[in-house]
């Protein structure tokens, strides 16, 4: 893994650790923007941590740009050498796949679909060499999945799924982008899962939906009260396929205010991860369901 | 204090200098587009520059005052009206309870920002009355105005009326607009011959032209190099592992039409980003209309930081003109 550096004009530093997307360079990139974020560079307002990279903006009033490369630069070498654990949260989402929603979306915008015959579901499942939906979801939600970055637009989490390279699952994007997207859609695109935070334009698969808000610009949902955006870059989320009336009932307790998504405090070791990682996977699990 | 829409013109929003610190989750900074237009029209009404005003696009709102108010009114050339009388533009004037504030039509420019004194009082949403209308957020419950709004103000002065901003200090795009750019990020992706391209073709506005982005259009496509794509960045060799996005950043999806990402930008995504809009000419982009012939013109940092420099001499004279 070589780190690039770049600047995006006179006010932004680019940090690429790494071309492509691995659970190493998410590690390295999130270790990199906490190391900046603690040494307080004077003149540094902003970092934003993404799947392989990271972001900062700075004012050239303050510091010159030189010397915000040197600074990172140092603590590259410092970052390389800290331990790969993280003190995160686990939190489980439930999700309705092959929803009426998302269903009748897709529908309305099959031309611009690879393949105007199936679903997306279909598509996924039979491209990642799946011998049916259930068994793709069952892949989808089987495996937790590390929110790498949180953006785009407000609040919403690309997620990538925690397993070997060769069990990812992979899609292309739409040919061409849907001007409507479900509000909660559980997408995905490349190797990365997302959930569509407010309705909107989108290009992902879109595979379901969760009745648990992720943004309340209002913070009058139960658990987004203390801050309107519910994710941050390192959680840890789980996947729970849900049925029609388990979806309602949930939708009904958020607007009652009782929804609480179940949510632990864990340590996550890379290295213990990269040994064996459904046994991680499995302990992840535990914690989330209190063992 | 208030103000009635009686028309919302095309897209009106209350705006600021915006909302720093959130772009990591997605929210952007968004305020108004021309900062500098902004700052003049407040600090000549005598609010702070980073009072909230209202910014309009292409076609003037249409408001009613309730209590008399100092107004201003910066940017774009779309001369303001108080009840079918003409006011200057860059100029502090009176509007009287009960009188209606309209537009012309837009002659230069496409944005306006118009100051009253006290400031549009909209509570404020992390830290900006900035409207963000994707997240719903800040603003004027949190979307475009709309006739029928009622838009509170707070309590100012009429000390001011008739200041004015020296015409040599009203900021226009030239013709054809030129943006200094810094080239980077992903700029080694596109061959040589595009990097020149780039640089040399004229492009022009295309109709996508919002506070999110301007797309522009008419230049040669750019050629990549080749390479085997990284995993997880997606097939299309204009394709990357989706990253953040600088404000000013100029993707090329397709190699074929650029994207410069301004006040509301999305946070990030997976297109390749050719470099950047340094931040001397952020403002001249929100006052470029659709079709408007513009040269990408090619800087170092030491340019763009003194391009700054000159921008940061040009707001304190503008501070000492208007003090």
């Amino acid at each position: 893994m070589t780190t690039r550096y770049s600047f995006g004009g006179d006010e932004h530093l680019f940090v690429e650790c790494s071309e492509e997307m691995s659970l190493e360079a998410f590690f390295k990139s999130l270790s990199m923007a906490k190391g900046v974020r603690e040494s307080g560079i004077k003149g540094v307002t902003e970092i934003c941590p993404a799947n392989a990279s990271f972001q900062i903006k700075f004012d050239p009033d303050i510091i010159h740009p030189d010397d915000v490369l040197k600074e990172v630069k140092a603590i590259e070498g410092a970052a390389a050498k800290a331990e790969p654990v993280l003190k995160t949260r686990i939190v489980e989402i439930p999700v309705f796949y092959n929803d009426p929603w998302t269903h009748e979306t897709l529908m309305r915008f099959r031309e611009r679909h690879q393949d105007p015959t199936g679903t997306d579901l279909d598509y996924g499942a039979r491209i990642n060499g799946y011998g049916s939906v259930d068994d793709f979801v069952g892949a989808h939600s089987g495996s937790p999945w590390f929110v790498s970055m949180v953006g785009f637009v407000a609040g919403l989490p690309f997620m990538y799924q925690m397993v070997e390279r060769q069990r990812q699952i992979q899609v292309p994007k739409y040919l061409r982008p849907r001007t409507d997207t479900p509000r909660l859609t559980v997408g995905h695109g490349g190797c990365f899962g997302c959930i569509y935070s407010v309705r909107g334009a989108g290009g992902y698969q879109m595979f379901g939906i969760t009745p648990m808000p992720i943004f309340d610009p209002t913070q009058t949902t139960s658990y987004l009260r203390d801050f309107m955006v519910f994710f941050r870059p390192g959680d840890i989320v789980k996947f729970k396929p849900i049925d029609r009336d388990a979806y309602d009932q949930a939708v009904e307790d958020v607007d009652k205010g009782l929804f609480a998504p179940p949510i632990r405090e864990v340590t996550f070791d890379l290295r213990e991860y990269q040994k064996d990682i459904d046994g991680t996977n499995a302990k992840l699990e535990g914690v989330l369901h209190g063992h | 204090m208030a103000i009635k829409v009686l028309h919302h013109g095309l897209a009106t929003t209350v705006q600021d200098l915006g909302r720093p610190g959130y772009f990591h989750l997605g929210i952007p900074v968004g305020g108004a587009m021309d900062r500098y237009a902004m700052r003049a029209a407040n600090l000549l009404v005598g609010n702070d520059e980073g009072a909230a005003g209202l910014e309009a696009v292409f076609i003037g709102p249409k408001l009613e005052f309730t209590e008399d108010a100092l107004v201003a009114v910066t940017g774009a050339d779309m001369p303001a009206k108080v009840d079918g009388v003409a006011q200057p533009g860059w100029t502090a004037f009176e509007v009287k309870a009960g009188q209606t504030l309209t537009f012309d039509f837009l002659k230069s420019g496409a944005r306006i920002c118009i100051a009253v004194s006290g400031g549009i009082d909209v509570p404020e949403a992390l830290g900006s009355r900035s409207t963000y209308p994707i997240g719903a957020l800040g603003g004027f419950n949190g979307r475009p105005l709309a006739a029928g709004d009622e838009l509170p103000v707070g309590s100012g002065s009429l000390a001011s009326e008739g200041k004015s901003v020296p015409e040599a200090m009203r900021r226009k795009p030239g013709m054809p607009a030129e943006l200094r750019v810094l080239p980077g990020l992903y700029w080694h992706r596109v061959t040589e011959q595009s990097q020149e391209n780039f640089f040399a073709d004229e492009w022009k506005v295309a109709n996508e032209a919002d506070r999110m982005g301007y797309r522009f259009k008419g230049g040669r496509k750019l050629d990549f190099v080749e390479r085997e794509q990284p995993f997880g960045a997606g097939s299309d060799p204009s394709n990357i592992v989706d990253s953040c996005y600088p404000y000013g950043s100029i993707q090329v999806p397709g190699g074929t039409e650029p994207i410069i990402l301004h006040r509301d930008a999305v946070s990030g995504g997976g297109y390749f980003m050719v470099g950047t809009v340094i931040s001397a000419d952020m403002d001249l982009i929100g006052q470029l209309q659709p079709h408007t012939p513009t040269r990408f013109v090619k800087v170092t940092m030491e340019e763009a930081l003194a391009a700054r420099g000159d921008r940061r001499a040009a707001l304190t004279r503008l501070r000492e003109a208007l003090a």
